[in-house]
């Protein structure tokens, strides 16, 4: 034996977190910093103590972000850079430049990024079902790169319409988070992303199909909704949502409804897999899907995140409700249906952590989940009145 | 359990029992379930109405059956709560009876373990070393430490144990969740109506259904000043003040007295460019005698004033008795001046109608009214409608039709009109008469035709001329010339009175069938003579020769008028209500409450979230590791478990074997 006692343990000493971390991780933070400091020096005076805090915490939990998950440093960047650059092309022309200037007519103005947004989840959607089908690598890897260009193209949408919203008049501007079209668009980047995230740790891209199977039908619903309604345009916010309460608000609701949705598309593959190791073991997507284990575990992993965001969600929407309805619970339509939700999914974590229950009745609930978790984020507002109707006062 | 046969089962108690059954998950996943299917109900169901709205929309069978289930206020029925309960309940029996071992299992490292236990687990790995197990020991605790474990160990004659674990603290957060539910729904329950129902349902208390003044409200309805919890509402118009709120509960309300009064200064909308209302804002001074100077603030939505543990939130607003200057045009007479009326919103006035003496009960006034018009373009635009009013008119017996009027002529196809909103019901949609108006937005020229159809010595003196202008030349038709003069005056009496749809009525009545279709057209070819005859007299008087031939403007106008005079019928109403000035007054709708189980429930919420994330995010694990000699060498025996991540847990067991394998060779 010719390594030392000491050198035994000393390969034992876990390495301090700055030797763990490479040039890019300090690039990344570097640039989340500066970006910071720049927001800070060019809108630090109209900003209060509660604001300068969540400037620095913001940048602190991206920066973990970009570290724990390496592919977001990169997607950041290149939203931030693409975000900017429309932003520059607006100059002083104003709102007129999205017609006029060529970048922002044919890529980057809102409503285009949004459009290569929706075009993009389509291509991605029928790239991961003909890698599904041909097991081809590439197509695969084409799959995951369009998906990841859709989602740069979302998120940078959203970033220019909310600057857009300011250009309309500097009373009308707000995050983009406000009506059923900004957050349609929200939900398909969010269901994305969690996606991306677990074909990184799974290194399996067999599910992206079905997962962007969701995320394109709510793509068609965007676009009914943006050339049949008109919904696109951008309204000021009526005075029950100025609040701050809705910039956290509503994309943690949207966490929870984008894991419930990957979590019911998971289930479907899992019964899909079942059904396919019965009747023809060896079948392509008895084959081709992951194992049947693999798929319990995301569908669960993507239940406890989306629930965990869901609790959090729900909760800041009390708060909120206390400040601006005078109760932190009404059993408003929206909320109760949110409760809904909330006891289905305790429910089914019960069944799964406690009971140790496993397989088709999960998955099947997992699926029937996603019908509640839609009714509750869709159907109120179409069918039932209640304070979430922002009609009025 | 398992029961063996023939052994007799230990005896066990009922309440042993009792705590098994609400312990039991079953019981647990039921109760959620039950939970979540009742709550749909309430949202299906639009809760708190007034129950008249259910009367109407359920007949009175399915109101009544509906009712006593209580669906009206699902949530707070007794049996909605006692679902509620069972679920906290059995919540509580789940933390009584798992919690103590929790807490043990969370301290404990379970260095007593069996050799023959570990080899049992699912996940384990066997190694022989040829190294000392004092040198081993020490540097698996070293490989424990670095992967994060806190371990402790023991030694016996024949072996040693290391017992690690990792993230005790996820066992916190089987407790904090469910504490969190239990203390959340205690919490509500302070601050529920729950206690104010069993008062109520006791007879201590009793709910106020009439609508009187809140001074007037007997003592059995109103609650003590110092009630802790409330959530009440009440409207208080600009300039006045109240100390009192209002809970609604079941069909009535009870009153809450304020220790301050509040004073509303000023209620503001704020409107974007776009039209849409971007703030409702209230100015109020709080008088408090604890006070030496009033307290002023301002009010807005999402942005309440909490005074003393009272929260006021600016909920809603209304008018708040708008004075009201109108000018009633009558319907059904020869006068063509109106008669003034002064009114205020929430007043009611007697009037003196052809048809009886009537009450007008102004119950509206609104300054803006933007609705979405569709521009000529196709693009649908925000427009405002400009101030309208809101009326009940009540005849003799009781009953009464409601109308809305606006104030300024609205335009369509370019020409100007008064809009006149009629409904028998709430319930229903309002039908607009259009009565058109002269370019100038005037009233006159149709008042003036209008009340020429009731100057009887008028129109016969019109019919006359233009019958004798008819039958000119014609000689010995005399006869046949008065005929027409007299169908005329009956024509034009049933047209003022039920319009186009009286005299069809007429026809249908006295004239065998196969004719009628003849007839009506007879009459309708005679009536359209003598109201354009009476017409041009109008437009005579107003000094517009007819000689030259009616412009397009003119022939439309007599369109219009003759289509809206057919519509009085069903308008109802003798007069119309045209409104010429306003006093504006509003009203702001003001929440107040007081919520002192809000704490409690808020450290429900911390809890929830904090137990939430440890559960799911702090992996909970424990390794063992066996060292023992086994004829002269030293044999290793790994196992753990991982509750919740399993598959991240056997990686990580499979890359901690692996480093292990590497520094002391294949497994045995």
């Amino acid at each position: 034996m010719s390594v030392t006692h000491q050198d035994m343990l000393q390969d034992l000493e876990p390495a301090p977190l700055w030797k763990r971390l490479g040039w890019f991780d300090w690039l990344w933070a570097a640039a989340v910093a500066a970006g910071a400091a720049w927001a800070w020096r060019l809108y630090g005076g109209l900003m209060d103590d509660y604001e300068v805090a969540i400037l620095a915490a913001s940048s602190a939990g991206l920066i973990t972000l970009g570290v724990l998950w390496k592919p977001m440093r990169a997607f950041t960047l290149v939203v931030a850079g693409l975000s900017l650059f429309a932003i520059s092309r607006y100059g002083d022309a104003g709102q007129a430049a999205a017609d006029s200037d060529f970048f922002l007519r044919f890529l980057l103005s809102s409503q285009s990024a949004i459009m290569w947004m929706s075009a993009l989840y389509v291509m991605a959607t029928v790239a991961y079902f003909g890698a599904l089908f041909s097991g081809s690598a590439f197509t695969g890897k084409v799959a995951s790169a369009l998906t990841w260009s859709a989602a740069a193209m979302g998120l940078s949408g959203l970033m220019v319409r909310w600057y857009e919203s300011y250009l309309i008049g500097a009373d009308v501007g707000h995050i983009p988070v406000s009506n059923l079209y900004e957050v349609f668009i929200l939900f398909c980047l969010l269901t994305s992303l969690i996606y991306l995230y677990y074909e990184g740790r799974y290194r399996t891209r067999a599910l992206g199909g079905f997962v962007l199977l969701v995320v394109s039908a709510a793509v068609g619903f965007l676009l009914w909704y943006s050339f049949g309604r008109g919904a696109h345009e951008i309204q000021p916010l009526v005075p029950a949502l100025q609040s701050y309460w809705m910039k956290i608000h509503v994309p943690a609701n949207f966490i929870g409804y984008g894991a419930f949705a990957l979590a019911a598309m998971v289930g479907c593959a899992w019964l899909l897999k079942a059904r396919a190791e019965r009747r023809n073991p060896g079948g392509l997507l008895a084959r081709r899907l992951p194992a049947l284990e693999l798929l319990d575990d995301v569908m669960y992993k993507a239940i406890a995140l989306g629930f965990a965001f869901f609790t959090v969600a729900t909760i800041l929407g009390a708060l909120w409700a206390a400040e601006a309805w005078g109760g932190y619970w009404s059993w408003d339509p929206k909320e109760t249906w949110a409760l809904i939700v909330w006891l289905n999914y305790a429910a089914w974590l019960h069944m799964r952590l406690t009971k140790g229950l496993r397989g088709a009745p999960l998955a099947w609930w997992a699926v029937v989940g996603l019908f509640v978790t839609l009714f509750a984020f869709l159907g109120v507002n179409m069918f039932l009145s209640g304070l979430h109707s922002y009609g009025e006062l | 359990m398992t029961d063996t046969p023939g052994t007799r089962p230990a005896p066990v108690s009922r309440g042993r029992i009792l705590l098994e059954f609400l312990g039991s998950m079953n019981l647990a996943i039921t109760l959620l379930v039950a939970v979540a299917v009742a709550s749909v109900i309430g949202t299906v169901l639009q809760q708190n109405q007034p129950y008249q709205d259910y009367l109407i929309k359920f007949g009175p069978f399915w109101f009544e059956v509906f009712g006593k289930l209580g669906l009206y206020d699902v949530y707070s029925t007794a049996w909605f709560l006692f679902i509620l309960g069972f679920l906290v309940v059995s919540t509580s029996v789940c933390i009584y009876r798992n919690v103590p071992t929790m807490l043990h299992d969370m301290r404990s490292y379970r260095l007593g373990v069996q050799r023959k236990s570990l080899q049992a687990f699912h996940l384990k790995r066997e190694w022989i070393s040829e190294r000392e197990p004092q040198a081993l020991e020490e540097w698996l605790a070293r490989l424990l430490k670095s992967a994060g474990y806190r371990f402790r160990s023991r030694r016996d004659d024949d072996h040693r144990v290391l017992a690690a674990r990792r993230g005790a603290w996820s066992r916190l957060g089987y407790l904090f969740t469910h504490a969190a539910i239990v203390i959340i729904c205690i919490g509500a329950l302070f601050d529920g109506n729950i206690p104010l129902k069993l008062r109520v349902a006791s007879g201590d208390l009793k709910v106020e259904t009439r609508d009187i003044p809140a001074s007037e409200v007997p003592a059995v309805s109103r609650l003590p000043v110092d009630n802790p919890s409330f959530r009440g509402s009440v409207r208080i118009a600009e300039g006045s003040s109240a100390n009192v709120v209002f809970l609604q509960l079941g069909e009535g309300y009870l009153v809450q007295p304020l220790p301050f009064r509040i004073e509303v200064k000023d209620f503001r909308i704020e409107h974007y460019a776009t039209g849409q209302p971007r703030s409702f804002e209230s100015d109020i001074v709080i008088h408090d005698p604890q006070r030496d100077q009033p307290l002023e603030a301002t009010i807005s939505v999402n942005h309440p004033l909490v005074y003393r543990g009272y929260a006021i939130y600016q909920a809603s607003f209304s008018d708040g008795g708008t004075g009201l200057t109108l000018d009633a045009w009558l319907l059904r007479g020869t006068s063509t001046e109106p008669m003034r009326i002064q009114g205020r919103v929430f007043e009611s006035v007697e009037v003196q109608t052809p048809d009886g003496p009537m009450t007008l009960e102004f119950t509206d006034f609104r300054l803006f009214n933007i609705n979405p018009v569709k521009g000529p373009d196709g693009r649908v635009e925000q427009k405002n409608f400009g101030p309208n009013f809101t009326f009940k008119l009540r005849d003799a017996t009781g009953q009464a039709r409601e109308y809305q009027n606006y104030m300024l002529p609205v335009e369509f196809d370019g020409r100007p009109y008064f809009l006149s909103g009629v409904r028998e019901s709430p319930a229903e949609p309002f039908r607009y008469l259009h009565i058109p108006l002269t370019a100038d937005g005037d009233i006159r020229r149709f008042q003036r035709f209008n009340a020429l159809l009731w100057d009887d010595r008028r129109v016969e003196a019109v019919a006359r001329r233009t019958t004798a202008a008819a039958f000119a030349g014609r000689e010995g038709q005399a006869a046949v010339g008065e005929e027409v003069v007299q169908s005329m005056m009956r024509l034009v009496g049933h047209f003022r009175s039920d319009g186009f749809d009286g005299i069809a009525e007429q026809v249908r009545l006295t004239v065998p069938e196969d004719k009628q279709a003849e007839v009506i057209t007879a009459y309708m070819k005679v009536l359209q003579a003598i109201l354009g005859e009476l017409y041009l007299h109008v437009l005579e008087d107003e000094g517009i020769s007819p000689d030259k031939g009616l412009d397009e403007a003119e022939e439309r106008f007599f369109d219009d008028a003759v289509n809206a005079i057919s519509a009085l019928k069903a308008y109802g109403s003798p007069f119309y209500l045209q409104l010429k000035d306003y006093d504006f007054v509003q009203a702001t709708g003001l929440q107040i409450a007081r919520a002192p189980g809000k704490n409690v429930v808020y450290l429900g919420f911390g809890l929830l979230i904090a137990g939430v994330f440890l559960m799911f995010y702090v992996p909970y694990r424990r390794l063992w590791i066996w060292i023992d000699r086994d004829g002269g060498r030293t044999r290793l025996l790994m196992a753990g478990s991982g509750s919740r991540h399993q598959q991240d847990f056997e990686t990580e067991f499979d890359r901690l074997a692996e480093r292990i394998e590497a520094q002391i060779g294949p497994r045995a």
